[in-house]
């Protein structure tokens, strides 16, 4: 079974950067392009995870964490928050809303299926051979 | 596969680009609105980030410095004054360099680049000035060096005391995947301490009582060890003893490393009997609300196969009008299609009116809806290539403040139309000869803010693009509120470079169009700006090359206007059916001001110079196509029976001799590059509704074949006087 990640970005590059690296990794993976069209769709979807940007239109990364987590959806799913914020006041803000843990961007392949594989346990990525780095 | 994604990258940058001026103009024209704001410094956040994965690092640079200054603005620590929008507003035109270097190559101007580095820096507050940021992204450099290879480094072991807080499950943490995390790197025991654990009858559901004792044996140093934790510090109670090597590498690395020295991934959770006996039934009785009980994973993912909105890479959508986008080819070929369709109406429509038939009102009726379906579907397919001419328009108001800055003048561009759509390869075509046309109406049409003064102007001059659809065609007008051409200035340069005779008399209008010659340039020197020896006729040529046409009106002391007339699409036009020498051709609508009949009275014969054709007291050359073609000798005594009155790329009129006008109808384009070579006066063929391929004639290059052509403006001008 695949583990389904919920990714809520506004920017369509990182939309796809997410796609193509977690598609490749054996992921299911499904997008929304702001905070409102995530939470909205997130029981529909019911993700395994989520990953979402912070700096988003309409409702923000903290909104997204603050309504999944809250009684209305009371998501338990991990929440990772993809951000370039790597400062520390802004990670506390995120996990004090509930977030799981975080990503900083740029990411690559490597750190983004290790930060999953933290909150998810999926691991049916092997690095070694896809990065083409090592052996 | 990252490289689709730096094209989509870039698409987007495109348009974020777009957002940012739109806001910074917005902002310019007084609108403080906090979403306003807030959408210039998302879309700027997004191209750091993007730029960011991509190893962009000049751009990710500038616009971290950008997105600083505007984050001060947004938390309202920063006031938004003249100075510093129009600094935003010159670092946004910036970045659009910047991005097309990173796209196209080329080299970034160095010294504007530290100016506006410079400039932004000032704004930027002390605590903040630690401005260095790593990417490390798709293409970004990697340190394989100091990644240690399992079975290469040497083992340590770790004695790992680990006690979740309350607050750690709340948070979605879970603590038997950072075991797996851990046992991915190495060898791993795992011993549960339940000592804590109360009565059952005691335990409070929303209370932690378990706490694990790990042993960990791995090749990874301390740092990744401490990453597997990375996201529980300060929820847990954490000790990590062992004799690893504390000073490892960041990190981040580190976190690198753990996933790329991870054990085989096929190794599932349940093949560690110590971690799963201990830890499946304590769960339940530990973390019943807010912990994700493993039970659930099955439940949830049985949803998995109804979900609506599954949605992969391929079919990404961006905000709430859905858009779907089509490789161009494909809608080139669709729009071919629909050419060949339309054609083979037209030669289904002759083919019944051949038949012998007594009645064929019937088909023909079904015909005619053929026909009305065929013309939706090319609109339809038409509109696919159609595009906002905004982003071009946006562009421009870049293109403005650059020129003036550069010739010290204050100019202002007001665009109007900006959803009007044009086909994507005339929005192209046309940036450049618009960029000189603006950029000329900087250098030369608006004024010193002091003459405009003095004049009684606004100090600000203001130019205004706007763009509409009359007639079937696409309207671009630039005016500016200038001074105007400045006719004798302008006619004597022409005198005195030999491209009009001294005596000759001209319209005001001629005049003005005397700006299209080849060759022609107003200003005293050549100009930084609008120099570089192009002239407007450049533009004229850009602009017919794209089957269009140009005009100046000018007003003196009031202003200037250039109108550009365009076709809606460059895979059919407007043509007229002529026959030339029992040939059937087709010439542009656009270049044919008007057509008459002509009779004996209104030829004049001029001997070896040709003739002239008389048209209301005037004189314009008359040039027979069939002649000029070389498919009838040029002292042929059959007389052309039609004329087709044309204006050339220099306003000089002609007259086209045809033999004859049968038809005034859409032609699809069909280029005749792969099929025979470039041939003197023809710019294309297409296919008639009899099936047969006619010759598309360029008029332009008929007349530069033709001897009417060597009857230059010089003679007409002291024979029409």
């Amino acid at each position: 079974m695949k583990t389904k990640v919920l990714a809520i970005d506004d920017s369509r590059t990182i939309r796809n950067l997410l796609a193509a690296t977690l598609e490749e990794a054996g992921f299911e993976y499904v997008s929304a392009v702001d905070g409102r069209e995530g939470v909205d769709m997130y029981e529909d979807v019911a993700p395994d995870v989520v990953i979402t940007d912070i700096n988003m239109p309409n409702l923000d990364g903290f909104g997204v964490i603050e309504e999944l987590r809250g009684t209305g959806i009371n998501s338990k799913v991990p929440i990772l928050v993809l951000t370039t914020e790597s400062a520390p006041e802004m990670k506390a803000r995120a996990r004090n809303a509930g977030a799981t843990g975080w990503i900083t961007k740029p990411f690559d392949d490597a750190s983004l299926i290790f930060a999953l594989k933290r909150v998810t346990g999926a691991a049916a990525y092997d690095v070694r051979i896809h990065s083409g780095y090592l052996l | 596969m990252s490289g689709s994604i730096q094209d989509t990258f870039f698409e987007e940058c495109e348009e974020l680009l777009e957002a940012t001026d739109e806001g910074l103009s917005a902002i310019e024209g007084g609108d403080h609105d906090p979403e306003v704001v807030n959408a210039v410094f998302r879309a700027v956040h997004s191209i750091k980030g993007g730029a960011g994965a991509f190893g962009l690092n000049e751009l990710v640079a500038f616009a971290h410095r950008f997105e600083t200054v505007f984050d001060e603005v947004r938390a309202n620590r920063m006031e938004l004054t003249d100075p510093l929008v129009q600094l935003l507003l010159r670092s946004c035109d910036h970045l659009y360099n910047l991005v097309a270097v990173a796209r196209d190559g080329g080299e970034t101007d160095q010294e504007h680049h530290d100016m506006l580095i410079e400039a932004l820096d000032k704004y930027i507050p002390e605590e903040e000035e630690d401005l260095t940021f790593e990417p490390m992204g798709l293409g970004g450099p990697m340190d394989i060096g100091a990644i240690d290879l399992p079975g290469i480094a040497t083992e340590e072991t770790y004695q790992i005391h680990f006690r979740p807080l309350k607050d750690m499950y709340s948070t979605g943490n879970e603590p038997i995947f950072l075991f797996q995390a851990l046992k991915d790197m190495g060898t791993l025991e795992v011993t549960l301490d339940d000592s804590e654990l109360p009565g059952f009858d005691a335990i409070d559901p929303e209370e932690v009582y378990l706490s694990w004792n790990l042993v960990l044996t791995t090749s990874e140093p301390r740092s990744s060890v401490e990453a597997v934790f990375e996201f529980v510090e300060g929820l847990c109670e954490l000790s990590i003893d062992g004799d690893g090597d504390a000073d490892a590498d960041a990190a981040a690395l580190a976190a690198l490393e753990a996933a790329f020295g991870s054990a085989p991934a096929e190794a599932p959770p349940e093949a560690e009997p110590t971690v799963m006996v201990e830890e499946t039934p304590a769960a339940p009785f530990e973390q019943p609300a807010p912990a994700p009980a493993p039970e659930a994973v099955p439940e949830v993912a049985g949803k998995q196969a109804s979900a609506p909105k599954a949605e992969t890479a391929k079919s990404e959508q961006r905000g709430p009008n859905p858009t779907l986008r089509v490789d161009l080819e494909r809608a080139d070929r669709l729009i071919n299609a629909v050419g060949e369709l339309i054609i083979n109406h037209s030669m289904l429509a002759q083919q019944i009116a051949n038949l012998d038939v007594a009645d064929v009102r019937d088909v023909e009726t079904e015909l005619e809806g053929f026909k009305n379906l065929a013309r939706d579907i090319q609109e339809g397919v038409m509109s696919i290539r159609a595009q906002p001419v905004k982003p071009l328009f946006q562009r421009m108001a870049r293109i403005v403040r650059e020129a003036s800055s550069a010739t010290d003048k204050s100019c202002k561009l007001v665009t109007e139309g900006e959803n009007t759509e044009v086909d994507k390869t005339v929005i192209e075509r046309l940036a450049d000869p618009l960029t000189h046309i603006l950029r000329n109406a900087v250098d030369h049409g608006v004024e010193k803010p002091e003459d405009r003064i003095a004049a009684g102007k606004d100090k600000v001059g203001e130019i205004r693009l706007s763009a509409s659809h009359r007639s079937g065609s696409v309207c671009i007008e630039v005016r500016d509120d200038g001074a105007g051409v400045n006719r004798p200035r302008v006619k004597q340069i022409a005198i005195e470079k030999g491209l009009i005779p001294e005596n000759a008399e001209l319209t005001d209008s001629e005049i003005d169009n005397l700006l299209f010659l080849p060759g022609f340039s107003t200003a005293k020197e050549v100009s930084k700006l609008s120099g570089r020896g192009v002239g407007m006729d450049v533009v004229k040529n850009a602009v017919t090359g794209l089957g269009g046409r140009i005009n100046i009106s000018s007003n003196p002391g009031k202003g200037s206007t250039f109108t550009i007339i365009l076709p809606l699409t460059l895979a059919v036009m407007d043509g007229m059916v002529v026959s030339v020498a029992d040939q059937t051709m087709v010439v542009p609508i656009t270049s044919i001001v008007e057509t008459m009949r002509g009779n004996d009275d209104m030829i004049n014969n001029l001997g070896a110079d040709g003739t002239l054709l008389s048209i209301r007291g005037s004189f314009v050359p008359i040039c027979d196509v069939a002649g000029a073609l070389g498919l009838r000798k040029e002292d042929s005594d059959q007389p052309p029976g039609v004329y087709l009155l044309v204006e050339t790329e220099t306003g000089q009129r002609s007259a086209l001799a045809v033999d004859d006008i049968h038809d005034q109808r859409q032609v699809v384009i069909k280029s005749l590059d792969g099929v025979c070579g470039e041939i003197a006066g023809v710019a294309a063929a297409t296919i008639l509704g009899d099936g047969k391929i006619a010759m598309i004639l360029d008029p332009e290059s008929i007349l530069a074949a033709s001897p009417a052509a060597a009857f230059d403006t010089e003679r007409r001008m002291s024979n029409a006087s």
